[in-house]
């Protein structure tokens, strides 16, 4: 959107050579990132005799993806259904609790002076650096201890921490909730709370949208965790699931369609949710250089 | 293995308030206790005391008395660390990411910086479907991705079957390339997108000067554009260099389908078969010196670009 602002009329004139040069290049880029996925869908429409007889990226044999979906979602009682299921209650609720823990932690670090602000923060912002996966192990060792793991909470507990979110929620604070705000509404007699939950978290809603979006992707995505955490497949997030199957596949050849139609139906409503949101992501790649 | 990136960050962010008046004394205490205390505790369970206990378990080795006697974990002092620091599967691993950074990082930055700067130059059309199109494998989480690309690499399913059937791409020469190629994938267009958010962030001013004078799109892009992103460059360096040496989920899937992928092919996968093996102590023990590892490397990264940008 900017980049055609600066661009402007001279766009026209570059040379026709460069411009044809220039979208070729992306062209061809852009067959190698979208032809596995189209690859996903053509499959995914396949019977499973044609799975091996016909490789290549267009349809062949009769279309029955609907058919192959109907029998991923029957499979096992639903088992697959269930794990997307366990996913969007992984992300959903982590991500919820996630944004509104990290935006209270980030407004309070920057609209509040006091004697060690800097060090916390800084202690927050080295835990961006700390991979999750050096995480999962030590807290397998801990939740076992109190017996707590193969359970909801085991996974869901330790994804409500977004370190991240607490730096993106304090830059976009300091910038976008004014003192003299607050003041008011400290002579009106609001508490400090009353004042965040009522009028801050409104000015701060682009911020807690990106937070959002971004922890809902990464608890989305994480592997690791809960495959230390879970031995019980009803509680399998669907990437965990997937790889189950996966993983089976050489004992049980029918589960190669299950594996490839499972994975495009785990993957499309994330590219939807990215498509449709994709204004608060952007944002929030660059909240941190432009504010 | 995603982490969330900034663009331009400064290593601290300027502080929020304007400067108060310097005679006030904090006030609130309470209320910065109730916005803090959440996150504190939450940060503090799931984040410092995991990783105090990572080192405490590290420390302890498990002893037996007798043959059948019961088993009792005591204070080891450095016994794990001896084994690490002499264990060949460990740091043969470790060189293995490494070869696979190499591999992988520096045609995926590359790559990532050329598509920023082609959507941020006005030689481009359709720009919004690129941006688009190249970032979708970010949505697809890493397992999935692989276990797609699995697919693709079998020559039995594979579309491109003429090569997948004439090159053994799981094999041990190749499987490093066919991983390299997964990751690369997922993340190019997620980096692509953290470089033109940078790019956007120059003042149009700039680059208006530089074409008065009569530079060309090359000579802007060389001379203003890539010094002004460097930062973002850095960043996304320091997060690759993280995410490779945490590197896990793409070569366990590959493992399924490729023998040249072993148990311990990465010091992640070294970790988890140790795990499974019932040491956990030593797992620990492996996971703090890979942590520290990563410090390592990253300072280093981070002190080579640094120069480099100064001089």
């Amino acid at each position: 959107m900017t980049a055609v602002l600066h661009a402007g009329p001279r766009a026209t004139r570059q040379k026709p050579a460069s411009v044809a040069g220039a979208t070729l290049f992306m062209a061809i880029f852009a067959c190698y990132f979208l032809a596995p996925i189209w690859w996903l869908v053509v499959t995914a429409s396949k019977q499973r005799s044609e799975l091996t007889s016909s490789t290549n990226l267009w349809f062949a044999g009769p279309f029955e993806l609907l058919t192959n979906i109907g029998d991923v979602l029957t499979y096992q009682d639903g088992l697959f259904l269930r794990w997307m299921g366990n996913s969007v209650l992984y992300a959903g609720v982590g991500g919820v609790v996630a944004t509104l823990v990290a935006s209270m932690a980030g407004y309070g670090l920057a609209k509040y002076a006091f004697p060690g602000r800097e060090a916390v923060f800084n202690v927050i912002l080295a835990g961006v650096l700390v991979p999750t996966t050096a995480l999962a192990l030590p807290l397998f060792l801990l939740f076992a201890k109190i017996d707590a793991t193969n359970s909801y909470l085991s996974v869901l507990l330790p994804s409500c921490v977004s370190p991240f979110g607490v730096y993106l929620a304090r830059i976009y604070a300091a910038s976008s909730v004014p003192d003299e705000l607050m003041e008011a509404a400290r002579l009106d007699g609001a508490g400090e709370m009353r004042t965040f939950f009522t009028i801050s978290i409104k000015l701060m809603a682009p911020a807690l949208v990106t937070i959002f979006l971004f922890q809902f992707v990464a608890i989305w995505n994480n592997f690791f965790l809960p495959l230390v955490m879970l031995q019980d497949s009803s509680l399998y997030p669907v990437t965990l699931g997937l790889q189950t199957w996966d993983s089976q596949v050489s004992h049980a050849p029918e589960l190669q369609l299950f594996v490839i139609v499972g994975a495009l139906l785990s993957v499309i409503p994330l590219i939807v949710a990215f498509l449709c949101l994709q204004r608060f992501w952007r944002s929030g790649l660059g909240a941190g250089g432009v504010k | 293995m995603a982490q969330p990136t900034l663009t331009n960050a400064p290593p601290v962010a300027p502080a929020g308030s304007p400067p108060a008046p310097p005679r006030r004394r904090t006030r609130n205490w309470g209320a910065i206790a109730g916005f803090l205390a959440p996150f504190v505790v939450l940060f503090a369970a799931f984040y410092l005391v995991p990783i105090g206990y990572s080192i405490v378990e590290s420390l302890r080795t498990v002893t037996r008395s007798g043959t059948f006697g019961p088993v009792r974990e005591v204070w080891g002092g450095f016994t794990q660390y001896a084994t690490v620091f002499s264990s060949a599967q460990f740091w043969a691993s470790i060189l293995r990411v490494l070869r696979f950074f190499v591999i992988s990082v520096p045609l995926q930055l590359g790559l990532a910086l050329v598509f920023a700067l082609l959507l941020d130059s006005p030689v481009l059309k359709g720009k919004r479907f690129f941006r688009l199109a190249f970032f979708v494998p970010y949505a697809v989480p890493g397992v999935i991705a692989a276990i797609m690309w699995s697919f693709l690499y079998a020559p039995s399913l594979s579309p491109f079957s003429l090569l997948a059937q004439n090159v053994d791409l799981i094999g041990p020469g190749l499987v490093i390339f066919s991983i390299a190629n997964i990751v690369n994938w997922v993340f190019t267009g997620y980096n692509m997108l953290i470089i033109y958010s940078a790019l956007q962030a120059i003042a149009p001013e700039l680059t208006e000067a530089a074409r008065m004078d009569g530079a060309g799109q090359w000579r802007i892009a060389w001379s203003i554009k890539i010094p002004m992103v460097f930062p973002a460059l850095i960043l996304t360096g320091v997060f690759s260099i993280i995410g490779t040496l945490q590197l896990f989920n793409e070569p366990l899937v590959m493992r399924l389908v490729s023998s040249a992928v072993s148990t311990d092919y990465t010091p992640n996968m070294l970790v988890y078969a140790t795990v499974n093996g019932g040491n956990y102590n030593l797992a620990a023990a492996f996971s703090v010196v890979l942590a520290l590892v990563t410090c390592v490397l990253s300072f280093t990264f981070l002190k080579i670009t640094q120069r480099r940008a100064e001089g």
